[in-house]
């Protein structure tokens, strides 16, 4: 039954999907509830189908004290509760892993930050404003068709309509009114204004038309009003809530604890949160450095590609100061905090990430720009048809119901429509890429972007070194050693001989290399001291083997370009846009990186202030994609930003876009953009057509309730279409 | 024409109670995981209905 139901891909089929291995230690993201059990929710990667879920449920569920253990496919999180004492959340973890899924800890305050009350919020106020457009169509639906109707009974069904459809406008149009509310305490006007203004005068206007026995009432149209906005509303909310929660689950993958150790000496882990300025902690091999920190005890190498940029380990030392978000690579440290984790990034880069912020919040949306020209042109529209037509003699009745059927008739349903709409179906075909778009905004000023900056480290090179060509025997000799030690340069080493035997009495010294024997004979393996070679360079992109008094061997190691990063820079400039690097790293490896991949400007050894202005200094609207912690000012500084899911996690909340599996996602993003833009326009130039027709008929009283319920069902149905067709183009193939 | 004096108010109250049992799918967590329900369905030990909201 499982097998049949397990979609291509799956674990289930075979394909074990690996993740990065998380650091976490769940135990510090459990809680204990109210009923005395304890909880745990994971992030389960790759679950797709029924043969998933059923595996899942049932490894969890069989473990001992588990209570129940219930997979979301929709989200992809697993919620375990189990009696205290009888399992650790560390084997909970654990059977996920076994299962062949990638699985993180979820911060329980991510948790409930992942509730998402407002999206609750406009659901159930869209079910109101439902109800009532379906309803209240009965009653009016008679009156437009209805010649033979009498004045009594035409009275009736707008009674019945009044009815139905007061409180339903009331209820569901409550998100517009309290942001109405709210935005005119400021002292400004934003969108929902007009938006208020027009619904409630329609139903004054209906009441007192319905009163006097007037003929037309707008009591459906008030009503759908608020139904087409919500929809609008809806989807643009929805569009912001799964971006962020998605986010959120790729940082979870990548979230880390932090090893305490207490006054006593025992060592437990804590979420990076909460360790506390002076606290002492461990940083075994292959941890990341949770905050800034001094060191007290051990040496080390360490990985800071994406603190600074650069690809060479730097050393660590007691009593020297290390960065959060390095990656310790050889030995044990004990390190005291000298920051806690919000301020551990250096401060300057935080104090840029807020200013950058700020400026971006200046930006002004399509849609706010549309209506910023629309509102008061309606408004005075509006207001010129009652002046007018009180001028020409029509009494004041008369005048106003005309104005009020223009405000209903020009209410910008489509314009509310028009630009999330397209938002949320171009999205949704970059998520399919595997890009992570964080909201609206970003869409719309990727799409206006000219100029392209991007870090060297990790982005447009793969962030690790790659031996450069050396002879077979070589390698093969020196493997052994290298297969037992964890710095990078040794790494390379043995991934390119493949896998094999391992040196015995291995010995690492950090900082200098590894010592062991290989087939009973000693041999030493790291830097050219290390090794007994005298020379006067101390390259380190180099590493020296020789066995105990014989010649000694170098190997050469470079970052290499990555495989797609020149068809990358290529489809960008094809699209007409410049591209620069700006790198942490030394001068020599970003001109190679940028040689090869045929960019003429570039910059080397730049501080994250300097990238941040420099970002600046471009001039032109930037788009940056960056990885590391020095990227981040820079990233929430550009015009637009992308960041790859491997990236820091300042880099990441940073950065409009997160993108997953190669560079081929920038310009991919950056069409999508366009096109989605340019379908938002030609929403725009629908709306201002259908104005221009129904307007004139609203002024000279001929929009009656039926052609104003035609008419703006209408237009927010030619823009929704609209907008699906980006979904057609472009894709095929 | 009487009859609509009780037809009208019958059928706003079935439309009523159409929105009270969207509310109570709303409540009962049936949005929570579209795609978790259509595979649940088709198998007897995973098709427990929906999960309680905490």
């Amino acid at each position: 039954m499982s097998e049949t139901l397990a979609a291509p891909g799956c674990p289930t089929t075979g394909a074990a999907i690996l993740g990065r291995a998380p650091a976490a230690d769940p135990e510090a993201f459990a809680r204990t509830g109210d009923d005395g059990l304890r909880s745990l929710e994971l992030v389960v990667r790759g679950a797709r189908c029924a043969g998933c879920l059923s595996k899942i449920e049932k490894g969890v569920g069989a473990l001992p004290g588990v209570v129940s253990a219930r997979m979301n496919l929709t989200t992809g999180k697993l919620a375990v509760r189990w009696e205290p004492g009888r399992t650790t959340p560390a084997d909970v973890l654990e059977a996920v892993t076994d299962l062949g899924y990638a699985a993180a800890p979820f911060d329980p305050a991510e948790v409930r930050a992942d509730e998402d009350r407002e999206g609750r919020r406009l659901a159930v106020a869209l079910g109101v404003a439902a109800f009532g457009v379906m309803n209240v169509m009965m009653f009016t639906v008679p009156v437009w068709a209805g010649a033979a109707m009498g004045e009594g009974m035409r009275s009736f069904m707008y009674w019945a309509a009044a009815v139905v459809a007061t409180p339903c406008t009331l209820w569901a149009g409550r998100p517009f009114f309290e942001s109405a509310w709210r935005s005119l305490r400021k002292g400004r006007a934003n969108m929902d204004v007009p938006i208020t203004i027009g619904v409630l005068l329609t139903l004054v206007v209906s009441f007192s038309e319905t009163l006097l026995k007037g003929p037309h009432a707008y009591f459906d149209a008030a009503v759908s009003l608020i139904f087409l906005l919500l929809i609008g509303r809806y989807l643009d909310h929805q569009l912001r809530a799964k971006a962020r929660s998605a986010a959120r689950d790729l940082l979870a993958l990548q979230a880390h604890t932090a090893t305490v150790i207490d006054a006593e000496g025992f060592e437990r882990s804590v979420p990076v949160r909460e360790v506390v300025v002076g606290d002492l902690l461990a940083v075994a091999p292959g941890e990341r450095v949770p905050v800034d920190a001094m060191v007290e005890r051990g040496t080390s190498d360490l990985d800071v590609a994406l603190v600074t940029g650069e690809t060479l380990p730097a050393r660590a030392e007691p009593g020297e100061r290390i960065n959060g978000g390095a990656l310790n690579l050889t030995g044990r440290l004990v390190v005291r905090a000298l920051a806690r984790s919000q301020d551990s990034t250096v401060a300057a880069v935080a104090r840029l990430m807020e200013a950058g912020a700020q400026s971006r919040s200046r930006y002004v949306r399509l849609a706010d720009k549309a209506a910023a020209l629309y509102v008061p042109l309606v408004h005075s529209v509006a207001a010129l048809t009652v002046v007018g037509w009180m001028l020409s003699g029509e009494d004041f009745r008369t005048a106003l119901l005309r104005a009020v059927a223009v405000l209903i008739i020009t209410c910008p349903c489509a314009l509310g429509l028009a630009v999330p709409a397209v938002q949320v179906v171009a999205s949704g075909r970059l998520f399919r890429k595997g890009v992570l778009v964080k909201s609206g905004a970003a869409l719309e000023r990727l799409a206006e972007v000219e100029h392209v900056i991007f870090d060297k480290t990790g982005v447009l090179t793969e962030g690790r070194p790659r031996l450069l060509d050396a002879p077979a025997h070589l390698v093969a000799l020196a493997a052994p050693l290298a297969r037992a030690s964890r710095h990078p340069l040794a790494r390379a080493l043995a991934e390119s001989a493949g896998p094999g035997a391992v040196a015995e009495e291995v010995f690492e010294q950090p900082g200098f290399g590894v010592e062991g024997l290989i087939d009973g004979r000693r041999a030493r393996l790291g830097r050219a001291a290390w090794v007994g070679v005298e020379r006067s360079s101390g390259d380190a992109t180099e590493l020296w083997f020789g066995f105990e008094g014989e010649t000694k061997v170098r190997f050469r190691f470079a970052d290499q370009v990555r495989p797609e990063a020149r068809r990358a820079v290529e489809a960008l400039k094809a699209r007409g846009l410049s591209v620069e690097i700006l790198s942490g790293d030394v001068e020599g490896a970003v001109r190679a990186a940028a040689e090869a991949l045929g960019i003429v400007r570039w910059r080397a050894g730049l501080t994250p202030l300097e990238k941040a202005a420099a970002v600046d200094a471009a001039g032109a609207k930037a788009l940056m994609v960056g990885d590391g912690l020095n990227d981040a000012a820079a990233l929430a500084k550009a015009h637009g930003s992308m960041a790859p899911g491997s990236a820091a996690d300042a880099s990441q909340n940073a950065a409009d876009l997160v993108f997953e599996g190669g560079l081929g996602a920038v310009p991919l993003a950056v069409d999508v953009a366009r096109s989605a833009r340019k379908r938002a326009l030609e929403n725009f130039g629908f709306s201002a057509l259908y104005n221009l027709v129904a307007t004139p008929l609203a002024i000279f009283g001929l929009a009656t309730p039926l052609v104003a319920a035609v008419a703006m069902s209408g237009s927010s149905l030619v823009v929704t279409l609209n907008a699906l067709r980006l979904n057609l183009t472009g894709d095929r193939r | 024409m009487s009859a609509l004096m009780w037809l009208a108010p019958l059928s706003v109250l079935l439309g009523l109670i159409g929105l009270f049992a969207f509310f109570w799918t709303f409540r009962a967590g049936q949005y929570e995981d579209p795609k978790g329900a259509a595979v649940r369905i088709l198998d007897d030990h995973l098709d427990t209905g929906p999960e309680a909201r905490p």
